[in-house]
């Protein structure tokens, strides 16, 4: 019994020096072969700017709902982006929490990005499964109101607001979920424009430009009428259909600054 | 990080000048840090003492916490008042949770012991790690109705934890993860090992049980496991024992999973203390252990998801006990109370 706790005690040390270790031994960037991409997100509703909290119905759905947004916040996380040749680079630790009341979170800076071509930008909107598992989470992923406690997990998305159509005049979407089959994790690949590509260079960091279009959540393959689906609050079927819905189309990359 | 590594430098040291000067005790001695070694009679736990290793002053926050009704909206309710010590960290007397504003909740609350060693949380299995868990009950409206950006707000302004907080994690200013890694500090740390029964497995003095208890243990292993089994007496399964035919006021397990064939199935609950966290199941419906077994002996209602233990081949439904049987049953089932855990100041709200 003793024995065996002071082994713990030693390997709980050793644990703790090894992670030190890790910190102290990452590789120093070089200012040749890295450089940075400056992801800035841009929050529309069709073709109007997304404005939050108007007195009065201040967009129409494609159905002829009338809706206003009191709030609007979701994840991105696992960023990666692909060269020509296939190889790929994927950014360690990589979790964003955006809110569109929060300008400063509209842009995702991202750093030490190996010099060379992306053709392609991949991320998943949302939380992975693994960090929905590993308990207290520090930085974009601390506990907020983006996390479920009473059935674990990360609320992937939150759209709220007010709709004469919905019942109670109010609608709420909580997408979350990462077990089958009410899994809500979606992982994009937004296409680039024509003839563009993302050059990484020590010298100039390209702005990706991305449009995000909240109708895009209400839209898809499944139409959302306010009046009968008013809500999503946990896993289940609605918050897939809502996850399906904004995984086809809500993220567009507009055009790419070169700099 | 520098600190983390001092502290455990510390313990390391004090772990190894406890091995050196101590004579063999029959009895473990306690540790410097309440639940940071393992019993020998356990399994290997869940939550290893390498994720959040246990410090004093880390268990110290915990507990400060952990009783702090600050931690509620209105300043009324801390974790220590659905969760006494005294009766295995269960709220006595109470079939339901009260929270704030008087408010009722819906389920019985459960002891918190050996938590290290369980994966799931909840009746219904919805929490999935001891560290955000109390998230759950701060959050919840009728249980403490706060925000955890509202609780780390007041932390914040309060200068005693600025100061406890900095010499734990050596970092300003509090936020959520540091409120929670605190909280499973303690949580983690309520190990219950030292009953006469933890005695009698381990062969240390104290540790005889009666021909009734031993009987009684027999019978244990016979009819209630799988589902009590193990050192922890709960294989942390879900499991529907037929208390009910719809499940109508609560579906539990399918409440998570949305699976008909999960429908009235609950955790199994620890039978450690079990003599101290009446009253019983779910909903707190059973007030003595003599109503559990008469349950188990005739009361057990058919439902399309019973488990299948509790329907024998012939005869009718549930568990064949005679009373001496059941007397026997209780007599072991007291063996499992652990008085030094009940009692050890170190966990009270005024240590
Ligand atoms: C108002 C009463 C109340 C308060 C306050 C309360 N709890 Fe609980 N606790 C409960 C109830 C009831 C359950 C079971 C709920 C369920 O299963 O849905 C529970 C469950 C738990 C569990 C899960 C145990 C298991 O075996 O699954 C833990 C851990 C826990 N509480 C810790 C805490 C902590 C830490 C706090 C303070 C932050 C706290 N509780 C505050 C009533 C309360
Ligand atoms: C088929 C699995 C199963 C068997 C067999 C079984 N139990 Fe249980 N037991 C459970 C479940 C599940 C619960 C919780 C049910 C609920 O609250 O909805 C429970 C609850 C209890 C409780 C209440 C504990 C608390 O903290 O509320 C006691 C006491 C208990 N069982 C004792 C026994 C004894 C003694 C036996 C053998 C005679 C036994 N059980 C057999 C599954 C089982």
């Amino acid at each position: 019994m003793k024995i065996s706790s002071l082994l713990l005690a030693l390997a709980a040390m050793a644990i703790s020096l090894t992670s030190c270790e890790k910190e102290s031994s990452e590789p120093t960037p070089t200012v040749a072969t890295t450089g940075e991409v400056d992801i800035e997100l841009d929050h529309v509703v069709g073709a109007n700017a997304l404005v939050l909290n108007a007195a009065t119905p201040n967009y129409t759905t494609p159905s002829g709902d009338h809706f206003s947004v009191t709030t609007f916040r979701y994840y991105i996380s696992n960023i990666k982006l692909t060269k020509e040749d296939g190889t790929t680079y994927v950014q360690p630790n990589s979790y964003y929490l955006v809110d569109a009341a929060k300008a400063d979170s509209k842009l995702l800076a991202l750093k030490d990005i190996p010099t060379g071509d992306y053709t392609s930008l991949t991320f998943t909107i949302g939380v992975d499964s693994a960090r929905n598992m590993s308990g207290v989470q520090q930085g974009a992923l601390a506990p907020s109101d983006m996390f479920w406690s009473w059935d674990t997990g990360y609320i992937f998305m939150k759209l709220e607001g007010k709709s004469p159509e919905a019942g109670s005049g109010a609608f709420l979407f909580h997408v979350g979920g990462f077990k089958k089959p009410n899994n809500a994790i979606r992982t994009v690949s937004p296409a680039l424009p024509a003839a563009t590509k993302i050059l990484v260079r020590a010298d100039h960091s390209p702005e990706v430009h991305v449009k995000v279009d909240v109708l895009k959540i209400l839209t898809g393959p499944t139409t959302v009428r306010f009046a009968d689906f008013p809500g999503a609050h946990m896993p289940g079927a609605s918050a897939v259909k809502l996850a399906d819905n904004y995984a086809a189309g809500m993220f567009r990359i507009d055009h790419v600054h070169a700099n | 990080m520098k600190r983390t590594q001092t502290v455990l430098l510390a313990a390391g040291l004090a772990a190894l000048l406890a091995a050196g000067c101590q004579p063999d005790a029959a009895v473990v001695p306690l540790e410097t840090v309440p639940g940071s070694g393992l019993p020998t009679n356990f399994p290997a736990p869940v939550y290893g003492l390498d994720q959040n290793p246990p410090t004093k002053v880390g268990f110290e926050l915990g507990r400060k916490l952990f009783y702090d009704p600050r931690l509620s909206r209105d300043g009324s309710t801390s974790c220590g008042s659905c969760h006494q010590q005294f009766a295995a960290f269960t709220h006595a007397g109470h079939p339901v949770s009260h929270g704030i504003d008087g408010l009722l909740g819906t389920r019985n609350s459960p002891a918190l012991q050996n938590l290290r060693w369980q994966r799931d949380f909840l009746w219904d299995g919805g929490s999935n790690h001891i560290e955000t868990m109390p998230a759950a009950p701060i959050t919840s409206p009728v249980e403490m109705g706060e925000t955890l950006e509202n609780v780390v707000r007041k932390l914040n302004a309060d200068p005693e934890y600025q100061r406890h907080f900095e010499q734990v994690f050596g970092s300003k200013p509090i936020d959520s993860y540091q409120l929670l890694k605190a909280l499973a500090q303690f949580t983690a740390a309520l190990t219950s090992a030292n009953s006469r029964y933890d005695h009698y497995v381990r062969h240390e003095s104290g540790g005889t049980l009666s021909a009734a208890e031993l009987r009684g243990l027999t019978l244990l292993t016979q009819k209630c496991t799988p589902c009590h089994s193990t050192e922890l007496f709960t294989d942390n399964s879900f499991r529907n024992n037929g208390l009910d035919a719809t499940f109508a006021a609560d579906s539990g397990r399918a409440h998570i999973t949305q699976r008909p064939t999960d429908r009235g199935k609950f955790k199994v609950p620890s039978l450690r203390n079990v003599a101290r966290t009446a009253p019983y199941m779910h909903d707190g419906r059973f007030q003595t252990l003599e109503q559990v077994l008469d349950h188990y002996a005739h009361g057990v209602v058919a439902s399309p998801t019973l488990d299948p233990l509790l329907k024998p081949a012939t005869g009718p439904l549930g568990l064949a006990l005679s009373s001496q049987q059941k007397g026997d049953l209780i007599a072991f089932l007291n063996t499992l109370t652990d008085e030094q855990f009940l009692t050890d100041k170190r966990l009270s709200e005024r240590p």
